[in-house]
């Protein structure tokens, strides 16, 4: 990427700003490889002393041509490729791919399955947010938190490893369903992971939430209101932080959502602090609902009758859902053929990191790290 | 709302159809730009969820371009599509969502479309030389920019 | 010679007693000991930070990682020495060891007992103020001499840094000195001298002036761990900062003596607080719980504890898991607990434990401060760096004023 295009880019950026060139404005570059950037981001800043004036993202390093990919491969063939995208939260790519597929065939999935699929989403939900909360609060320097969330990580991965074999790319749904039935056991395990992981949220919060340190930190840092969200495109807990009420959980059910109660929790300056208090509260609204699905989790089938090879009638669908990182969408368009004509993803991590720039005007360096993290963005994702 | 879409720009509105309960509007590339700015203002069309394209070799407008729009008031969902012929451009959304920047910017690196009046028509997912425009249907599925994984990376080929 | 073996009769420091030979001995013991010390806290730091993040820390270089240190300092040793290109040469060797000298000489005046003490300078405090701010500048040509954008930057913050935190600190100090004169109507600077007017008021600083002691041990405990620029003050110093610190350059021995130096000066800082505010030597409880079995009671405690760690030691060592690659490990373990055993039964003779008391509870009371370090690095999240510097001037000094007015208008209403 050539660094004259950027630099005069961000010259662009603060000249209008500035009639004049203040001799202390120095470009800084965070390159691909950093301890916190969570991926291979590129991000170079335009600083004056210790403020940012500006801040161009250089995406790209981890795309590896999933679109391209999809229209090569037939539906079924295609379904774990999806995983590999947000490799974090790996069961909701899969959801939101099976549910666009069977809107294309008209096909909807047997209530155990939808129950199936809720519990392992909500889980995968959990399991992500716990993730997001130890880097974030690594990168802001509370080293602890990283080892607790990832130890209570661990319970969660195994109900998935003992579910579909896999811990982080689980491949776990199918077009029309579930393919493996739930193990024996699998009730009693997912609810006395529920009992097991609720305290140990307290114990997070108990670290992080009251710490002065914590709070000066995160409060007024990375703020962005809701019509810059509405504006930028912005979903999921970045919007949610900003005080809309907005999931697509309640907004546009699907899965069977709509027979679960949950609260969508919101805040409501816009900054990293009120985005981590909405991702903790998350986390206990998906215990919550993961408690109800498997209380009543039904009997029957777990697969709908979908023919052995697939071959959806001509058109085109947008399907999306309610992602850990936000509004993940799969758009498919079909020729009736066997293999997709064009699979376009809508990846949230994509969209909120363009906010990246907006959110970062006027903080200091050492922010930008901590609203980086706040974005929680995957870079499999911003990628593909 | 499709009647008085109907009523103002006419023939401009090539067809209005429902699939599989989602709705969709086919719109001249001429006007596409007052279309949408009439669906944000008076339709509540707010947010813009996603921008993208679908190359069809076959057709003669090869390329249908996308809008998905969400209204956060009426909870409602909407596709705006557009085709132009190769090489044609189209106007851009960003002074409508700044949400359209970073998208029409993908639109642009895999399938060569040009936004006109985009402020920052570059590539964003593939280097900066790179030539090629991945997502067409004629770049095939192991291609690779030789000449620029040579210059740049020092070695052969990149498979 | 003479004057060599009679030295132990006397009841002062070797400096008091004008003995040169013993000051030696002494100088050299406590580079020797705080050496073994800084081993140690590096140890204590990776199995507390370890066991606060439910894991474990070094369990297989020796016996529950007993040999870390060791295991550290060899490779530091053996590290290839870089030197970076259009480094200052003489000024890149003369960083780290103007800092770890530094730290050290400190040490001339921390008493770890009556006797104890390499000499009794009646400025003591002065010179240790002194000193201390001398480490900024080795700081400083460290950044300076690696001839790199980052180092430099890092060496301007971390000084910019130790210089703001250092008046709060001196201060709180000043509010020390003043309770000494409290009794006797006239103060000192001298530790010793310190310590004794504690012993003299029967209480400890900490608890005196009806609270005031205590703000002001609180100042000092936080401004202590700014100095050092350890966590939550440890921006200068952050891996997930864009800027790596002052000492990026350095590598394997050079580095090794900042590390040295870095914690030398956390035992000094924390000695200084123990002597000013915590009774140094002094055993706890000396009025409340006063008279002859109690005195015993206390004089039976370091014995104690160290048959108490050899009976962990041993016990631990039997409970290892029966395997064959374990054997040597067990062994290890029971014969180190072993020798902590010998060592506390030793302690527990009459004639040793009177003569042991002041350094062990002098010990006792810096191991809680390296502890509550080890805490603090564990628990926090850092501060950024113009909040750094909103704490240390707009927060502990107004209040370190305060509280030194507060002790002077108490010392004179009293």
């Amino acid at each position: 990427m050539s660094d004259a295009k950027i630099y005069s880019q961000l010259e662009a950026i603060s000249s209008h700003e500035k009639p004049f060139l203040d001799s202390n404005e120095m470009v800084l570059n965070m390159g691909p490889q950093h301890p916190s950037t969570h991926g291979v981001l590129r991000v170079v800043l335009k600083l004056d002393g210790e403020k940012v004036m500006g801040l161009e993202c250089v995406i790209g390093y981890l795309h590896r041509g999933v679109e391209k990919i999809a229209e090569n491969r037939t539906y079924v063939q295609f379904n774990p490729y999806v995983d590999r995208m947000d490799y974090v939260a790996a069961v909701s790519n899969g959801l939101a791919y099976c549910e666009t597929v069977e809107k294309l065939l008209n096909v909807v999935a047997p209530e155990r399955a939808q129950y199936i699929r809720v519990i392992l989403t909500e889980l995968n939900r959990l399991a992500s947010h716990q993730v997001w909360l130890g880097t974030h609060a690594l990168d802001i320097g509370a080293i602890t938190p990283l080892f607790y969330t990832f130890r209570d990580r661990e319970e969660v991965l195994k109900i998935f490893e003992k579910y579909c074999g896999a811990r982080l790319t689980t491949h776990a749904f199918r077009i029309g369903g579930c393919q493996y039935e739930t193990y024996e056991g699998f009730e009693k395990e997912v609810m006395k992971l529920c009992d097991f992981v609720m305290p140990k949220i307290d114990e997070y919060e108990e670290l992080l939430t009251t710490n002065r340190i914590w709070l000066e930190r995160t409060k007024g840092v990375g703020v962005i209101s809701a019509e810059q969200c509405i504006a930028l495109g912005a979903t999921g807990p970045v919007i949610r932080g900003s005080g809309v009420r907005w999931d697509l959980r309640k907004a546009q059910p699907y899965s069977g959502y709509e027979k679960f109660e949950f609260d969508v929790p919101i805040g409501t300056a816009g900054d990293t602090y009120d985005r981590y208090l909405v991702r903790v509260e998350e986390m206990r609204q998906s215990v919550r609902i993961i408690r109800q699905a498997v209380a009543g989790l039904p009997e029957g089938p777990i697969m709908a009758k979908v023919p052995k090879v697939l071959k959806p009638p001509v058109g085109e669908v947008y399907h999306s859902i309610e992602a850990p990182k936000g509004e993940l969408g799969f758009f498919i368009v079909s020729d009736g053929s066997t293999q997709p004509y064009r699979v376009r993803v809508r990846p949230p991590s994509f969209v909120n990191l363009q906010a990246l720039d907006s959110m970062c005007r006027g903080q200091l360096v050492a922010d930008v790290v901590a609203v980086i993290g706040t974005l929680d963005i995957v870079l499999g994702e911003v990628d593909r | 709302m499709v009647a008085r879409l109907k009523g103002l720009y006419g023939s401009g509105i090539r067809e209005a159809l429902t699939y599989q309960g989602q709705n969709y509007i086919s719109v001249d590339s001429s006007l596409v730009h007052d279309v949408l700015t009439m669906l944000r203002d008076d339709e509540d069309f707010d947010y813009c969820v996603d921008v993208t394209a679908v190359h069809y070799p076959k057709k003669e407008e090869q390329f249908e371009v996308i809008w998905i729009l969400y209204s956060f008031k009426n909870n409602v969902r909407m596709r705006v599509k557009s085709s132009i012929k190769d090489g044609a451009e189209i106007p851009t959304s960003v002074d409508l969502w700044q949400t359209a920047n970073w998208l029409e910017r993908e639109v642009f690196d895999m399938f060569g479309i040009r936004f006109t009046g985009h402020p920052d028509m570059r590539r964003i997912l593939l280097p900066e030389g790179w030539n090629g425009y991945p997502l067409r249907k004629e770049y095939g599925i192991l291609q690779q920019d030789k000449e620029w994984v040579q210059i740049n990376l020092g070695i052969e080929s990149g498979q | 010679m003479s004057d060599f073996l009679n030295y132990m009769k006397l009841n002062v420091t070797p400096g008091e007693a004008g003995n040169y030979y013993w000051a030696t001995i002494y100088i050299l013991l406590i580079f020797a000991l705080v050496s073994v010390c800084v081993m140690l806290m590096t140890y204590a730091e990776r199995k507390i930070l370890a066991h606060m993040q439910i894991r474990l820390g070094p369990m297989r270089t020796g016996p529950h990682g007993l040999l870390q240190p060791i295991a550290d300092a060899l490779k530091l040793m053996l590290k290839e020495d870089i030197i970076p290109e259009g480094a200052d040469k003489l000024l890149f060797w003369f960083a780290p060891v103007s800092v770890m000298m530094i730290a050290f000489t400190v040490y001339l005046v921390i008493p770890f007992g009556r006797t104890h003490a390499v000499t009794d300078m009646n400025i003591g405090i002065l010179f240790m103020l002194g000193v201390s701010s001398l480490g900024v500048l080795g700081i400083i040509i460290a950044g300076w001499s690696s001839n790199s954008h980052y180092p430099m930057m890092g060496a301007l913050r971390s000084s910019a840094q130790m210089v703001s935190y250092e008046i709060a600190m001196g201060l709180a100090i000043v509010c020390a000195v003043l309770m000494t004169s409290l009794k006797t109507g006239t103060g000192t600077l001298s530790m010793i001298g310190i310590v004794q007017a504690q012993e003299a008021q029967h209480t400890w600083f900490v608890f005196s002036g009806w609270g005031l002691g205590f703000m002001a041990f609180v100042i000092f405990a936080i401004a202590m761990v700014a100095e050092t620029n350890r966590a939550p003050f440890d921006l200068p110093e952050a891996e997930s900062e864009l800027v790596a610190g002052f000492h990026t350059e350095y590598s394997g021995f050079r580095w090794s003596l900042f590390f040295l130096g870095e914690y030398t000066a956390m035992i000094a800082v924390s000695s200084i607080a123990v002597t000013l505010w915590l009774g140094g030597w002094l055993r706890p409880f000396s009025n409340a719980l006063s008279g002859h079995t109690w005195d015993v009671a206390f004089n039976l405690m370091p014995g104690l504890t160290f048959v108490g760690l050899a009976l962990w030691c041993i016990i631990g060592g039997a409970r290892m898991p029966k395997i064959r690659q374990l054997k040597i490990q067990s062994i290890g373990l029971m014969l180190f607990g072993a020798m902590l055993g010998f060592i506390g039964l030793v302690m527990l003779l009459p004639g040793v434990r009177e003569r042991v008391q002041d350094i062990y509870w002098f010990a006792m009371k810096v191991g809680i401060f390296m502890y509550l370090y080890i805490w603090y690095r564990a628990t926090f999240p850092r501060y950024r760096f113009d909040q750094l510097m909103h704490v240390g001037w707009k927060v502990l000094l107004p209040t370190a004023l305060g509280v030194l007015m507060g002790t002077a208008l108490w010392g004179v209403l009293r």
